[in-house]
């Protein structure tokens, strides 16, 4: 019985270990980012300087202690000297320290009060923290977006092996330019969430109703990464932030196409789209959106998610199917998800009605972007 | 017990039942807090519309943000995104509303300012975050904002943040919320 | 400290009762800091299998064991379990069985209350941890429950919750009352204040601590339910509150709490260096006042966990200056301690041995404590796992070692048994190796990015996280050992002398061990 067990749980750990310390595991991620702004590197040498005090005092005391536990044991010390009391070494082990951290205190407040200059930005940027994803709207360009996490399910539930930015990628990341102070206007749509990215020193909650400011200049272009930071349910973890810092020409051709793309999003919502169009598109629509609960092959998980594929609802009934969609549901963990754009909506709906032969069993209607834009118009 | 014990335990037992309403005391001391300092980006009514004004002022931009907590289906946007002010003068500021749906829905605003340190020389006269706003399905609204920007505010700052964001409060206890009727400008 | 001239054994008191009964009635102090340790000791294997889960999933990126809906419930019970199940009855524990004997009083001042402030204990931790089967699961906020992820957003279980919170909130206040009535009291004739033992003054002034901050929880959860029942508005923005005056309330009470859980280990420590060295505590009245300067500083620091909430500048440089000063009170108790050492005639059994590891251990968290105390620091430190790392290293080889110190130090005296000294020794290797291999690298995952809390992580954290797995089964299963010594001991073993350790002073020592079912029937008299 224990050797048919322990065969078992070897051969587990060894199928475990197959997944094990994929190549980008690190060793040597020990420490602090310099990052990549002035900031944050003022950041870094204070952190470093406090460590290194610390080190110091730990250096000086520990070997004090050290010592006595070597050359004070009963053996080598039999009779215990007798002084117990000193209100001048008790002063200056109060005196001393006291001036250490003042040595602290003065950089620190510094660097705290240079943080602090809430003066305007070239870029704001309102950054709302959803469960699950984190929501973009530039100011001054009308530009806006979700940005949710793109790493497969698949990946995470260890069936594929795990890319090198595992959870730290997104479907849109945020675009900046470099060398400009962007400031960054932070709320949230729910509960609290954080977002913070380390290469920029930047962590401010998220707070439902209330704006919380933070300001960059990165001086290097790049990709930083970073993470949610307040505990804000199930998904706490899978929801990175992705900033691109590009030089300023790349940054006004990335709002303009931006701009561009969502009035190009204006007309095809007006426009006829095929069922091959739809389902293409929502196919896409789904991976992101609904693969969590709902899985890819529409079955769900039994008790918990229900499945889509040979659903009556999915099959024979649209109007609900789209109000799904739009109201959530009550008392589920079904969220509304009218913040969709009204196409990814109509294919996402159109996608699940096609697949898995639901289109053979049920009604096979599609849905329009047009039916969207009808559901969401006042009933009088 | 000797009587000694008796009168500690009396006395302790009294710091427990006052340390218990102390926190709740917190919650009205915070408000006061705040309004006093200007922490947190709290915004409260002014009285007096004399007070703050003045002559001769600075300039200041505005910049208005609209949010849609739980994303409740309202549109809720500024009228204008950034305002040009001066200090010491009073403007008037819209924001549109529209209640999309098909039910009757009450919504509650919520002021927010950036930075936290402007928000004690941002007086407000008139709001409609002061009270609850109840739409019809399909009713929109210009709900006004009457404020002034004090010269008191610090000269490092050039740029306020006035960002209100919307609660559904439909299902809410009304009794329990603020105040008055809907004071809005219809369009 | 006290010298004692004579003491009067009781004589002519029954025995404890007999049966199980015995267990449900008693009002002897004895008896009752017997169930807290038993029960804190149940708790912090509970906890500690919550942890092992946590671990476990940890070991590797990816999810292998546990969904992340789960691992919320897990990380939030660990929490609960271990501070208000683990380390805080078993303070009180050590406050029952020690407070009346080292002052030479014959009980607690409220024996019956006593009795009640523990039984209550089981049944606020069966509510808590039956909510693991209740539609939607246990509470999955944390164990600091930020509103509005544990009003609005919260599972039908956080009432229950809040019920669970009331009780052990209660029993700590009847116990701090307790403590507090006894010590100002009941302390025999010549026992002045400046004389009482170490591990007395740590009490009284904890128990000073939980009777201020205690209420304030019991209005936090008291708010919350308001919220989430009767309509109110307290944490929710929509109707006039604020979910950051959660936090203030909360961490009103949350920073006093740390040290609360904290203070009777250092004054534990205290003794256990002053017998091991056999020399007088260094600088007594200096280790009085640092307990009180660190008390009284604990009530001016709390936002110092809410450094990225938006508070102005001038309230985050506060917060930070105060932080920073609590290290200066620290800092003078561990010189002192070191001071008692320095030519002393030392020897290491086992409960010197942990108070050692406390030392060293202890000013490590320290070290990161301060680290985090400095604000535009704590902007790349909060909510990581460097905080994680700072918390578990003072209340593992802080807190926890110290009541295992406690334990070895004062069973002897408990069951009139010596422990096993190697393989109390082999305990303290075990857990020394386990506690640092678990939690130091969790500094370095922090420093490098990653956040707490979270149930799987980028692969650049792989490596640590494996590494702190490891640590954490071999601590976990340490523990297990240690409960099999401490069975063994109270079972039977070499049998202990009244003074049990060379260098030991105190009343406790006077008396037989293990010690009679009522001692100080007279008062001894102390000069």
């Amino acid at each position: 019985m224990l050797s048919n067990f322990t065969n078992k749980l070897t051969g587990l750990l060894l199928t475990l270990s197959l997944f094990s310390s994929p190549a980008k595991a690190d060793w040597f991620a020990l420490n602090m980012t310099e990052g990549a702004t002035a900031i944050s590197e003022e950041v870094f040498n204070l952190h470093m300087l406090i460590f290194w005090i610390c080190v110091a005092i730990g250096v000086v005391v520990f070997s004090v202690m050290f010592y006595s536990m070597f050359a004070h044991t009963k053996k080598k010390n039999p009779v215990a000297a007798t002084f117990h009391e000193s209100t001048k070494v008790e002063i200056a082990w109060t005196v001393i320290p006291f001036l250490i951290l003042i040595a602290m205190a003065v950089p620190a407040s510094k660097t705290l009060t240079k943080m602090y200059d809430d003066t305007a930005g070239d870029v704001n940027i309102q950054v709302t923290g959803f469960q699950w994803k984190w929501q973009y709207r530039y100011l001054e360009d009308g530009v806006s977006f979700f940005s949710n996490l793109s790493t497969d399910m698949d990946e995470i539930y260890n069936l594929v092996p795990k890319g090198e930015n595992y959870l730290q990628e997104v479907d849109e990341a945020v675009v900046i330019p470099v060398g400009k102070k962007v400031r960054f206007l932070i709320t949230a749509n729910d509960v609290i969430h954080s977002w913070w990215v380390p290469a920029f020193a930047i962590k401010q909650d998220a707070i439902p109703g209330f704006v919380n400011t933070a300001w960059t200049k990165v001086d290097k272009t790049g990709v930083y990464r970073g993470k949610c930071t307040e505990l804000c349910g199930k998904n706490h973890g899978f929801m990175p932030i992705v900033v691109k810092v590009v030089e300023q020409d790349e940054y006004d051709l990335w709002v303009s196409d931006k701009k561009e793309a969502a009035f190009k999003l204006a007309e095809l919502t007006e426009k006829e789209w095929t069922t091959a169009e739809l389902v293409e598109r929502g196919e896409s629509v789904y991976a992101t959106n609904c693969v969590a609960c709902h899985q890819t092959n529409g079955q769900g998980i039994t008790g918990i998610f229900p499945a889509l594929a040979g659903s009556d609802i999915v099959l024979n009934n649209k109007p609900r199917n789209i109000e799904i969609l739009m109201e959530g549901v009550q008392g589920a963990a079904m969220n509304s998800f009218d913040y969709l754009s009204e196409v990814e909506l109509a294919s996402v709906i159109t996608y699940t009605r096609q697949s898995w032969g639901n289109a053979e069993k049920g009604d096979g209607e599609i849905v329009s972007p047009k039916d969207i834009v009808d559901y969401k118009k006042p009933k009088i | 017990m000797n009587n000694k014990g008796k009168t500690s335990v009396k006395f302790l037992g009294m710091t427990v039942i006052a340390m218990f309403f102390f926190s709740f005391a917190l919650v009205p001391l915070y408000n006061v807090f705040c309004e006093v300092t200007g922490i947190n980006g709290k915004v409260f009514q002014s009285e007096n519309s004399q007070e703050f004004m003045a002559e001769e002022g600075r300039d200041v931009a505005v910049q208005f943000i609209s949010s849609n907590n739980e994303r409740m289906p309202w549109i809720f946007q500024p009228s204008n995104e950034v305002m040009g002010v001066v200090t010491g003068k009073y403007y008037n500021a819209t924001f549109y509303v529209k209640n999309t749906t098909n039910k009757v829905m009450t919504a509650q605003a919520v002021p927010s300012i950036a930075p936290s340190n402007a928000a004690a020389h941002l007086k407000k006269l008139e709001c409609f975050c002061f009270e609850q706003q109840e739409l019809a399905p399909g009713e929109e609204a210009l709900l006004p904002v009457k404020f002034l920007i004090s010269n008191e505010l610090p000269k490092q700052i050039k740029n306020v943040i006035l960002s209100y964001t919307i609660f559904d409060i439909t299902d809410y206890n009304q009794e329990n919320l603020a105040h008055l009727e809907m004071q809005v400008e219809k369009y | 400290m006290s010298a004692v001239i004579e003491n009067h054994h009781d004589d002519h008191h029954h025995g404890p009762a007999k049966g199980l009964t015995r267990w449900l009635y008693t009002t002897n102090h004895k008896d009752i800091g017997t169930l807290y340790l038993w029960f804190s000791f149940a708790m912090f294997l509970i906890g500690g299998a919550m942890a092992m889960i946590i671990r476990a999933e940890l070991f590797q990126p990816g999810m292998q064991i546990v969904e992340p809906e789960f691992y919320n419930q897990m990380i939030t019970l660990h929490g609960l379990i271990m501070i208000f199940g683990g380390v805080m009855p078993a303070f009180v524990g050590l406050a029952n069985w020690l407070v009346p004997m080292m002052i030479g009083a014959p009980d607690m001042a409220l024996p019956r209350m006593n009795n009640l402030s523990f039984w209550i204990l089981p049944f606020a931790f069966f509510i808590l941890l039956s909510s693991l089967f209740m539609e939607g699961g246990a509470p999955n906020f944390g164990w600091t429950f930020y509103a509005p992820l544990s009003t609005t957003y919260a599972p039908p279980s956080v009432t229950f919750f809040i019920f669970s919170v009331h009780i052990m909130g209660a029993s700590s206040i009847m116990g701090a009352i307790n403590v507090i009535v006894t010590i100002m009291n009941m302390r025999a004739p010549g026992m002045d204040l400046m004389k009482m033992p170490l591990f007395v003054w740590s009490w009284l002034i904890t128990a000073y601590l939980l009777i201020a901050v205690m209420p304030v929880l019991a209005g936090a959860v008291t708010m919350m339910l308001m919220d989430i029942h009767f309509g109110t508005s307290f944490f929710n923005a929509a109707g006039g509150g604020d979910p950051v005056l959660f936090q203030h309330i909360f961490w009103f009470f949350g920073h006093p709490e740390v040290y609360i859980m904290i203070l009777p280990a250092f004054g534990i420590v205290s003794h256990i260096i002053e017998t091991f060295s056999r020399k007088q505590l260094f600088g007594y009245s200096s280790m009085v006042w640092a307990m009180l300067s660190i008390a009284i500083l604990s009530f001016v620091v709390w936002a110092h966990h809410m450094f990225t909430v938006g508070m102005p500048l001038a309230a985050e440089l506060f917060f930070m200056w105060a932080t920073m000063l609590i290290a200066v009170p620290t800092g003078v108790k561990v010189f002192n301690w070191i001071a008692t050492m320095f030519r002393g005639s030392i020897t290491f059994e086992t409960p010197m041995l942990f108070a050692c590891a406390f030392v060293v251990l202890f000013t490590l968290g320290g070290f990161s404590g301060l680290m985090l105390a400095i604000t535009p620091a704590d902007f790349q430190y909060h909510d990581t796992y460097f905080v994680v790392a700072h918390f578990h290293y003072v209340l593992v080889p802080g807190a926890i070692f110290s009541i295992m110190a406690a334990v070895y130090y004062w069973i002897p005296k408990w069951s009139g048994n010596m422990y096993d000294e190697r393989l109390g020794k082999l305990h303290f290797w075990l857990s020394f190796i386990g506690v640092n291999v678990t939690f130091f690298p969790q500094h370095f995952i922090g420093l490098a990015g990653m956040p707490r809390r979270y149930p799987d992580y980028a692969l650049q954290f792989a490596d640590w996280n494996m590494v702190s797995t490891v640590g954490a089964f071999l601590f976990g299963i340490s523990q297990v050992f240690f409960l099999f010594i401490v069975i063994k001991t109270v079972m039977g073993g070499k049998k202990a002398t009244d003074q049990v350790w060379e260098g030991a002073r105190g009343l406790e020592w006077t008396v037989a061990s293990p010690a009679p079912y009522h001692t100080f029937g007279t008062p001894p008299k102390v000069d």
